[in-house]
């Protein structure tokens, strides 16, 4: 996060939106978690950011960031950066128990019953449908987040031109992620760090 | 399917799913290969059936994917021996899965905050941000084909494409969304 000259001054107490309280976080995170079919990073990038405003879209691509090259399941580590972020280790535990708790349950409900549905032509079709859509929302998403690069410290012309690299060497190419990670967002970070001298 | 699980198996569970934990850059579902050839291919724990229905059910659920992981550890334990059994698994595989990389992102994220004004992290954070924005159009692109092309697959393609814009431009509650896929789906209409 940086401080542009037009931020107000420290004494002024911030206003920013954020959780009021673990349980706040808690629920915020199931609710969440119980609307992601087929992913749940649509879901919380609107609610987070479009509607309860606790982050801006360029604070939510930087805790991504982190979320993405770490090991582990993006969105549970997205809880942990978001909920240390507001209540230190209580808030991680407590959002990713909200991101997991519920669903849990859901699943294992799920599973004591698919054995009878398995075979179903709608239910399978059901399914496919809706991964047709959660494939959409996930795109959207990215989409919606690329309107922050036009402020990206290398200009937009750069940023574009690695993020089209990136969409080929994994959609296209299929090149494997962690080559992509090291590779051009090795570039990415290296070309940044000369751009934003102290 | 009926097998006996000992200490030192549950043991050796937790322990590789410890590993793949932190292997498991760009999510759990990375590791997917490498589970089916432990669990099914080489302890004999699961049927193959009971690895595609862990998968297919934690998808269809809402929540994350990792959920996955927990059916596994599900079904080894109902393999072993009733629901008692189930839930301990399904505790151990968790637990094994989410420890490790989940103390790490916690540790990088601690750290990454309390040093959020070096050059070194707005660098990363800043930097990585064309290449985060255009992995998930590519994963988008990823889940809509499937990594086959067949022109059979339009009208899924066009649900894809319709929702993409939909979402993007649109601030339409997504649970709508998904409801439309799923009827369509039903219908036999995608």
């Amino acid at each position: 996060m940086s401080f542009p000259s037009a931020a107000p001054l420290p004494a002024e107490p911030e206003r920013r939106p954020q959780p009021e309280s673990l349980t706040d976080l808690f629920v915020s995170f199931t609710v969440m978690a119980l609307q992601g079919f087929g992913g749940v990073l649509a879901v919380v990038q609107r609610e987070l950011v479009e509607k309860k405003g606790w982050l801006t879209r360029e604070e939510f691509i930087e805790e991504w960031s982190v979320a993405q090259i770490m090991p582990g399941p993006n969105v549970v580590n997205l809880a942990i950066v978001l909920g240390a972020r507001y209540f230190g280790l209580r808030g991680a535990m407590v959002a990713v128990a909200g991101m997991l708790a519920v669903p849990l349950l859901v699943v294992v409900a799920l599973a004591l019953v698919y054995a009878q549905y398995a075979g179903n032509p709608h239910v399978a079709g059901a399914l496919r449908g809706m991964g047709a859509v959660a494939a959409g929302l996930i795109t959207a998403t990215g989409l919606k987040l690329s309107g922050a690069l036009k402020k990206h410290p290398l200009g937009v012309g750069m940023a574009a031109l690695l993020a089209v690299a990136t969409f080929v060497a994994i959609a296209l190419l299929r090149l494997p992620l962690i080559w992509v990670l090291l590779g051009l967002g090795g570039v990415a970070c290296a070309l940044t760090w000369r751009k934003i001298a102290p | 399917m009926t097998i006996v699980m000992t200490h030192r198996d549950w043991f050796d569970l937790v322990l590789h799913f410890a590993t793949l934990s932190m292997l498991s850059v760009g999510g759990a579902i990375t590791t997917a290969p490498d589970m089916h050839r432990f669990l099914v291919d080489g302890r004999h724990w699961m049927t193959d059936p009971q690895f595609s229905a862990s998968i297919a059910i934690a998808q269809s659920a809402p929540g994350p994917n990792v959920l996955f992981v927990a059916l596994m550890g599900w079904n080894v334990g109902l393999n072993a021996g009733g629901l008692p059994l189930a839930a301990f698994g399904l505790t151990l595989a968790m637990l094994g899965i989410m420890l490790p990389s989940t103390t790490l992102t916690y540790l990088a994220a601690r750290w990454g905050q309390a040093n959020r004004e070096l050059r070194g992290v707005r660098a990363f954070k800043q930097g990585m941000a064309p290449i985060v924005v255009a992995l998930l159009v590519a994963t988008g692109w990823i889940l809509a084909t499937g990594g086959n092309y067949t022109m059979r697959n339009w009208p899924l393609w066009l649900v894809t494409g319709v929702t993409t814009v939909i979402v993007w431009r649109t601030r339409l509650h997504l649970l709508w969304l998904l409801g439309a896929g799923a009827l369509l789906g039903w219908f036999g209409l995608v």
